[in-house]
């Protein structure tokens, strides 16, 4: 079974409200949790997808992105946000929008022990940051929380993380 | 070698509405040196960003050039983002590193360019327009037509002496610098 699978409805909810909100650019590093949001953003003509080597590139192009006058949202998954902590200084010294969305790894029945240290530590890495997070438990919850983060986000230039937790994106099944 | 205070002042040399991204440390006094202008995005940190800020900006803005001047260092630590470039080809992109060997904030030890690790050959490789290296300063005037009209993305190795420079400090607050740029482009995403 691809854990793909697992993954109908809610993606479609995330990319209507991206929709409602105005998101033109989005960095993502390809994810599992997040292919069927990707697919959708990468069929927008409307939409910059901007695959990247690594996740903290994605911060330094939706801080251009702010600056040039788009909105933009960043997709990974949780080890992405230790890839960025640094480049998050930017958004908090000049003030700029970021509105990241981040599958969760390492916490709910997760098969691969690699992913726990920064899965159990994503949340708190946030808020250091300066990140108001907001975590997603339930399919039935996608939208209003995603659309609050987005309102949040970018009414204010705030610095917002909605974190899709793993048992909502369904474990990663391994098949030898 | 050129003396950067020079090269950058003749690369800026009537700007108009040149959006410039200055990579952390002597890029952005190099910059501020030539004239402080509410379209120069100084920063002071974010180290291996200033590329990738200067793709969000030119997606966002296709009818605007955007300029990168940034180190060696800084260009080195965000090596992944010229792969990520070239995927978008943005056509109005331009970046050009400054490039002393050198890691002059921290006491000039030697950077990967200066053991002949080969920025312009890695632009190329990860299918940049343009890609070339100078280290004549009679080539600056070519250098800023590329700015203002070549075809991007563009990488231009500058290779400029390794001097002391006397600092030109432009403001350090993250939110005014943002403000007064958004302003001047007229381009709130708010």
């Amino acid at each position: 079974m691809d854990d793909r699978t697992c993954n109908v409805g809610w993606p479609d909810a995330i990319y209507a409200q991206f929709r409602r909100i105005g998101i033109r650019q989005v960095g993502y590093v390809p994810d599992a949790g997040h292919s069927r949001l990707i697919e959708l953003c990468v069929g927008d003509p409307e939409i910059h997808d901007v695959v990247l080597t690594t996740e903290e590139e994605g911060v330094a192009l939706a801080a251009g992105a702010a600056l040039g006058g788009q909105r933009a949202a960043l997709l990974m998954q949780s080890s992405g946000v230790g890839n960025c902590i640094n480049m998050f200084s930017l958004m908090k010294n000049c003030g700029l929008a970021c509105l990241t969305v981040v599958t969760m790894r390492g916490e709910f029945g997760e098969f691969n022990p690699w992913q726990v240290p920064m899965g159990s530590i994503t949340e708190a890495s946030l808020k250091l940051c300066g990140f108001l997070t907001y975590r997603v438990e339930n399919a039935a919850d996608v939208e209003d929380i995603v659309a609050a983060g987005c309102d949040m986000a970018f009414s204010g230039d705030l610095q917002v993380a909605i974190l899709l937790s793993q048992r909502l994106i369904g474990r990663k099944v391994w098949t030898r | 070698m050129m003396e950067r205070r020079e090269f950058v002042r003749r690369l800026l040399a009537g700007r108009g509405d040149l959006l410039v991204v200055c990579g952390l440390g002597s890029p952005t006094y190099d910059v501020a040196a030539a004239g402080d202008h509410p379209l120069n995005l100084y920063l002071w940190g974010a180290m291996g960003g200033a590329a990738m800020i200067g793709l969000g900006l030119a997606l966002a803005r296709p009818d605007r050039r955007v300029a990168v001047l940034t180190g060696d260092g800084e260009a080195l630590m965000g090596l992944g983002s010229l792969a990520t470039i070239g995927v978008k080809q943005p056509a109005n992109l331009a970046i050009v590193v400054l490039d002393n060997q050198h890691y002059g904030e921290t006491g000039m030890q030697p950077s990967h360019t200066s053991a002949g690790i080969d920025l312009v050959a890695t632009a190329l490789a990860c299918k940049f327009a343009q890609a070339q290296a100078i280290s004549d300063i009679a080539e600056a005037g070519a250098v800023r037509d590329l700015l203002h009209g070549g075809r991007g993305p563009i990488l231009v190795q500058a290779r400029i002496a390794c001097g002391d420079t006397p600092r030109v400090l432009p403001s350090r607050d993250g939110h005014a610098i943002k403000l007064r740029f958004v302003e001047a482009l007229g381009a709130s995403s708010r």
